[in-house]
């Protein structure tokens, strides 16, 4: 009389071989099947895209102004999308805008990422001594509200797109590094972590082999998410002065420029805080996708 | 490399040293207490998980160790593999002194560690044959060795390497996982190999596949086990000694026939007891055994089981027995009935032989 459970391991014994199929490719196949994911991965690169090859693109130029053409409507001749207050064309606008605005908006995530990543991994894993070093000194950080640290370390290093840039770095670094912190400790404190320090293995080669791969993915997703908000925070900066300058065309600066055309033409007037809004909620949803495809237990 | 040619190299076991007679694993007064912490202004106290514990595993025996749940086995498991630090004691690894002549690094080659939980011992990023392969990678094998390595591993377990070597943890059950494992544990050459309640988990069937799976391992590595359950079937089943723990020390150590025939302390009586019958005949109609554990912040003093033994007496509570030698095969006791002259009122007199 054979067990239930006997019989299923001669049922897998009996299974044809399987190909190694590697993490990421599981995750890139199970995203691809997700229809909301791909609509937003389209729509993204769309945007990305024609921000890249603006200047092929056949556009007005999207510093000449006219002052007998100012805030036409949507739909205007030779203007599709309507000109702003200064009469320059919004279409041209909107697409190199995007130039700044995607930079302004990821460079920053990327960097903290890279940083706070490195930062809790240490923490998490070193623990003791280590561990509250640097989450206190985070957690320093992390007391001020994000809008008004970035104004503040903004202000004091001078206006620029490069200071803006570093300045929300600083302001996304503690809250990535506390959720790294976070995931590590969980992980770490695992069996598996035990083993691989029971057959002797160093720190290092603990945390790039077995730390890493599970701890990136939550990161992943949470730095996803502040994408929007950098992009945000970096329109704020514009607004007081201390990010892009005009002319230059970026998103948030033109949001605020445009402010005052709220009453004579508020669809124009709304179409860059638009483009805002289809970037971060597409960042957000892919960011979402791509958690439940990374949870590939389920 | 050839088809035919089944074996592949495997790490280098480190050399045996001293002979057959030579303890293979020397445990002299390990103690580990955890400090807890009070409030601000409490005094902080201290768990004393694993108090003054000493035994010797011989080569290729298996070694067992039993007791209630927070008795300190798995702690135990974890500083004999150094995954923790002990407050005190020494541990000697073939007559050779961990961490002076023998290095940590060249220790884990020796002794390896099956853990019970087989789900959360296994990286869930990695497949199978990844997992086995890191350890001899750590050790310096080059990456195709240590997989091939790994596959012909997964073939000793039972697991045939074409179809698992490359699923992820999720994907096995969890009796195929333990003996991943078990793979992974052997993929360094050990010569001991701690399992953790490596088969508890697992259903009743399952663990008896399991089992058996780790005598025939055994015998074909060579290998000593220290084998640590809850479970007194087992233990008899697989251990050639067995080691009873209570409160993080040892009351009760000697070969498993003798203890089960003839158990010289009252708490080891009292498990023995607590077995299910299968007999109708023989219910176990009264608890042979009442209460919790005492709290092991604050151990009483003197012997620990006095709070719970039936035959207790004032001498109980005054000073902790020793280990003492019951005279046969190495089967010792630590209570005080155990121990001619000691003044319990049952102990056998100065030189008397049987209890």
């Amino acid at each position: 009389m054979m067990s239930i459970p006997a019989m299923t391991d001669m049922a897998l014994q009996a299974a044809p071989a399987t190909k190694a199929r590697g993490y990421w490719a599981t995750v890139g196949r199970r995203i691809r099947r997700d229809k909301v994911s791909m609509v937003c991965a389209f729509i993204l690169a769309l945007i990305f895209l024609s921000a890249l090859l603006a200047p092929w693109l056949h556009l007005a130029d999207p510093y000449q102004g006219s002052m007998i053409r100012r805030l036409r409507h949507i739909g205007t001749p030779n203007y599709p999308l309507g000109t702003d207050e200064l009469g320059r064309d919004m279409l041209a606008r909107l697409i190199y805008g995007g130039r700044l605005s995607l930079v302004i908006g990821i460079l920053p995530v990327i960097l903290s990422f890279v940083i706070g990543t490195t930062l809790g991994l240490i923490a998490g894993y070193v623990g003791g001594r280590i561990n509250t070093a640097i989450m206190r000194t985070v957690d320093v950080f992390y007391a001020f509200p994000s809008v008004l640290l970035a104004i503040a370390i903004s202000g004091a290093l001078g206006a620029g797109i490069v200071n803006s840039i570093v300045s929300l770095t600083i302001v996304f670094v503690p809250q990535i590094a506390r959720v790294a912190e976070s995931v590590t400790t969980g992980v770490r404190n695992m069996d598996f972590v035990e083993a691989a320090r029971a057959s002797g293995a160093g720190a290092f080669t603990i945390m790039r082999v077995h730390m890493l791969g599970n701890v990136l993915g939550p990161i992943f997703v949470y730095a996803t998410g502040l994408i929007s908000v950098s992009m945000i925070l970096a329109a704020g900066l514009s607004f007081l002065g201390l990010g892009t300058k005009p002319p230059e065309p970026e998103w948030g600066l033109m949001l605020n420029t445009l402010r005052t055309a709220i009453y004579v033409n508020p669809w124009v007037a709304a179409l860059p805080g638009a483009m805002i809004f289809a970037v971060s909620i597409c960042f957000n949803l892919l960011s979402d996708g791509m958690r439940s495809a990374m949870d590939i237990r389920s | 490399m050839s088809q035919t040619d089944a074996t592949t190299d495997m790490l280098e076991p480190i050399e045996d040293r001293g002979g057959a007679a030579q303890p293979l694993l020397q445990v002299n007064s390990l103690t580990k207490h955890f400090p807890v912490r009070g409030g601000l202004f409490a005094k902080s106290k201290t768990v004393r998980a694993v108090d003054d514990v000493s035994f010797t595993i011989a080569k290729s025996e298996t070694v067992g160790i039993v007791g209630e749940s927070g008795c300190g086995k798995s702690t135990t498991a974890r500083l004999l593999m150094h995954l923790m630090k002990r407050d005190a004691g020494d541990i000697i690894y073939d007559g050779i002194q961990v961490g002076r002549a023998l290095s940590l690094r060249e220790l884990r080659r020796g002794m390896q560690m099956v853990f019970q939980d087989s789900y959360a011992s296994l990286n869930p990023r990695l497949t199978v044959e990844e997992s086995i392969a890191f350890g001899p990678k750590v050790h310096g094998m080059a990456d195709a060795a240590a997989r091939s390595l790994a596959r012909e591993l997964l073939g000793k377990v039972g697991l045939r390497p074409e179809t698992f070597a490359n699923r992820y943890p999720h994907e096995i059950s969890g009796g195929q996982r333990q003996r991943v494992n078990i793979a992974r544990a052997l993929a360094l050459s050990p010569r001991l190999v701690i399992l953790d309640e490596a088969v508890s988990a697992l259903d009743k069937s399952v663990e008896a596949q399991v089992l058996n799976l780790l005598v025939d391992l055994k015998r074909e590595f060579g290998l000593t086990y220290l084998f640590i359950s809850h479970d007194l079937n087992v233990v008899r089943y697989i251990s050639d000694r067995v080691l009873v723990m209570y409160l993080g020390e040892v009351v009760e150590l000697g070969p498993v026939d003798q203890v089960w025939d003839a158990p010289a302390h009252p708490y080891t009586r009292a498990l023995l007891a607590a077995m299910p019958s299968s007999d109708p005949d023989h219910r176990t109609e009264t608890p042979p055994i009442s209460g919790d554990p005492p709290n092991p912040i604050d151990p009483p003093p003197g012997c620990r089981f006095h709070t719970r033994c039936p035959f207790a007496e004032p001498l109980c509570a005054q000073a902790t027995p020793k280990l003492t030698d019951l005279g046969r095969m190495g089967h010792q006791a630590a209570c005080y009935m155990a121990i001619p002259g000691s003044g319990h009122s049952l102990a056998p007199p100065k030189g008397g032989q049987s209890i």
